[in-house]
């Protein structure tokens, strides 16, 4: 038995959902083989050769792979994923993109955004945005599973696994990559966040997020927003925690101006500690808070950065 | 020979214009409180408001967009269960879909077996656009879409926040992690929506009246050839586990001393 694993990265630097991935796999049992596909990706080879339990780094580097399109990826994952027991890739947008094609066309079921591995074969999923928590178990000789990284401590990083090149090149002729626009940002990145600050509908605007950003730099944290105020247009999708946005389990979230539904919660619930700031005592996001603060964040926020 | 049918071919795509299937999906209600069954097998659907799962309402809006602004020409909405799903294909037809196909079974399918069944509906109308909701909100799955674009061989765009069609081709901009992403897809493809790529209409009343006169084919999902046999099962459904609420601070100063010594967290 051997599991193939998709490494995910940004063709730049090896992203911290891989070595949760790793932790994931070896709940499984099983050689890791750990699958690196981008252009240029020789460092992040290295880098995740270093990662402890993968037995072997298997090397894509073509300009085919470059932007994780979905059809190159899956077409590639799928003639060397005959060969493994399980296959899995982080349920990012890339995983979530290429995953369900390779399930597809191996004719097995995709079990998705796995929480915790019971078995080889049986695994543990949050159903209904979270409000129920479903174990499930696969009869498929080849398990396709994408796995919700921020559920699984990071593998450490002392290992020395060799590094093995393939030339096989899928290039798709139906879709072509036109542009990407990725926000930059000095900040760590919501998924990899120690600490994260959120603002919900209260904030009133997007002018209103730049409330955030003093706390943020000293705390070192990343910007988050509920999906109430990336609909009200205040802040971009990418930045959304919830169901429909990044599930996140930092250190410590602070929740400004956010009530707290359901949808909400499902995304951040399973961080460590919970800060809620919130001028209706009511609200249900002091249900889960483990600290409470009751006020008008317009004069709690220039406090709390300057009390930091 | 076969250069004359290749012309004739060519001249009719450009009279007969763009048909969109929207498969849609029976799910509970958005804003419904879910409950799982005491004996830890399911969630209880017991009398509980079902609706249109609001991804495929998005994919449904996006299909009377590109029909108003002329780009479509014909809506086909088709979902997958009991009687019961035709209420939703209703719903579809009412805001601007023009026929319906229910796909009758009272079986429980997961994505596979969903996708190729939808398949063999595309094999049988071949749009040039299937559009998807992403994901479902009762099983979050999120992969229907994508397995019926790799059975079918189209190429997808998912997660989609803008969608624009153009002469054969489709540009999809995506959401993704990091921001967006922009890929051009050659017709015809599949696109799965994100929240952000429209706001879904109302249905007016006039409309929902005419919906019930537009046409609706029930079909056998056992007449598709298509083997529905789950290759998951279902071992048990429990409640989350719950958050525990903690204490309210009385000020900034309390906050940031519980932060930094009871909690020792900064």
């Amino acid at each position: 038995m051997a599991i193939l694993v998709y490494a995910e990265h940004d063709n730049q630097h090896l992203k911290s959902e891989t070595s949760k991935l790793i932790t994931a796999a070896q709940k499984m049992g099983g050689d890791i083989h750990l699958l690196v596909a981008g252009e240029n990706v020789g460092d992040i080879a290295q880098d995740a050769a270093k990662i402890s339990g993968v037995a072997k780094v298997i090397v894509a580097d073509n300009n085919a792979y470059a932007h994780q399109l979905a059809e190159n990826i899956a077409d590639l994952v799928l003639e060397l994923g005959k060969a493994y027991s399980h296959i899995l890739a982080a349920a990012t947008t890339t995983g979530k993109n290429f995953m369900p094609r390779v399930a597809a066309l191996l004719d097995v079921a995709q079990i998705s955004d796995i929480i915790d591995v019971e078995s080889d074969d049986t695994f543990v999923r949050p159903i209904y945005a979270g409000n129920a928590i479903a174990t499930v178990k696969t009869s498929d000789a080849i398990k396709v599973v994408t796995v919700r990284a921020a559920a699984f401590d990071a593998a450490s990083a002392e290992g020395s696994a060799p590094i093995e090149n393939v030339e096989t090149v899928k290039l798709a002729e139906k879709s072509a990559f036109v542009s990407e626009s990725l926000t930059e940002s000095e900040r760590p990145e919501l998924t990899a966040a120690d600490v994260i600050i959120s603002g919900g509908r209260g904030m009133q605007n997007g002018e209103n997020f730049k409330l955030l950003e003093g706390i943020a730099d000293k705390l070192g944290a990343a910007i988050g927003a509920s999906r109430a105020a990336v609909d009200a247009g205040f802040v971009p999708n990418d930045m959304q925690v919830g169901q429909t946005g990044k599930i996140v389990a930092p250190q410590l979230y602070i929740a400004v101006g956010i009530s707290g539904a359901i949808q909400h919660l499902a995304g951040m619930k399973d961080s460590k500690i919970i800060v809620a700031i919130n001028k209706d005592e009511e609200a249900p996001i002091f249900q889960v808070a483990d600290y409470g603060l009751v006020g008008d964040l317009f004069e709690v926020l220039p406090e709390l950065e300057s009390s930091l | 020979m076969i250069v004359s049918r290749y012309y004739i071919v060519k001249r009719l795509s450009i009279e007969v214009k763009m048909k969109i299937l929207v498969p849609v999906k029976r799910a509970i209600d958005y804003n419904v409180k879910v409950r799982v069954k005491p004996d830890n097998s399911a969630v209880d659907l017991t009398n509980t408001k079902m609706s249109i799962n609001p991804f495929c309402e998005i994919a449904v809006e996006e299909a009377v967009r590109l029909k108003e602004k002329g780009v479509a020409t014909e809506i086909v909405v088709v979902s997958i269960g009991d009687k019961a799903c035709q209420e939703q294909i209703r719903t579809a037809l009412a805001l601007g879909a023009d026929r319906g196909i229910q796909i009758d079974t009272d079986a429980q399918l997961d994505s596979l077996q969903i996708a190729k069944l939808l398949q063999k509906v595309v094999e049988e109308e071949s749009p040039e656009l299937v559009i998807l909701g992403k994901q479902s909100i009762d099983s979050d799955n999120n992969q229907t879409g994508q397995m019926l674009a790799a059975l079918t061989g189209m190429p997808q765009g998912t997660f989609a926040s803008e969608v624009n069609v153009d002469d054969g081709k489709v540009n999809v901009t995506r959401e993704i992690d990091g921001g967006l992403q922009t890929v051009q897809l050659t017709l015809p493809a599949v696109v799965t929506t994100d929240l952000r790529l429209n706001e879904p209409r109302y249905a007016s009343l006039p409309n929902i009246m005419k919906a019930k006169r537009k046409p609706l084919d029930v079909k056998s999902a056992a007449d598709f050839g298509v083997d529905l046999t789950s290759h998951v099962s279902v071992i048990k459904v429990t409640p989350p586990p719950q958050r525990e609420g903690g204490i309210k601070v009385a000020d900034v100063a309390e906050l940031v001393e519980k932060l930094k010594n009871e909690a020792k967290v900064i």
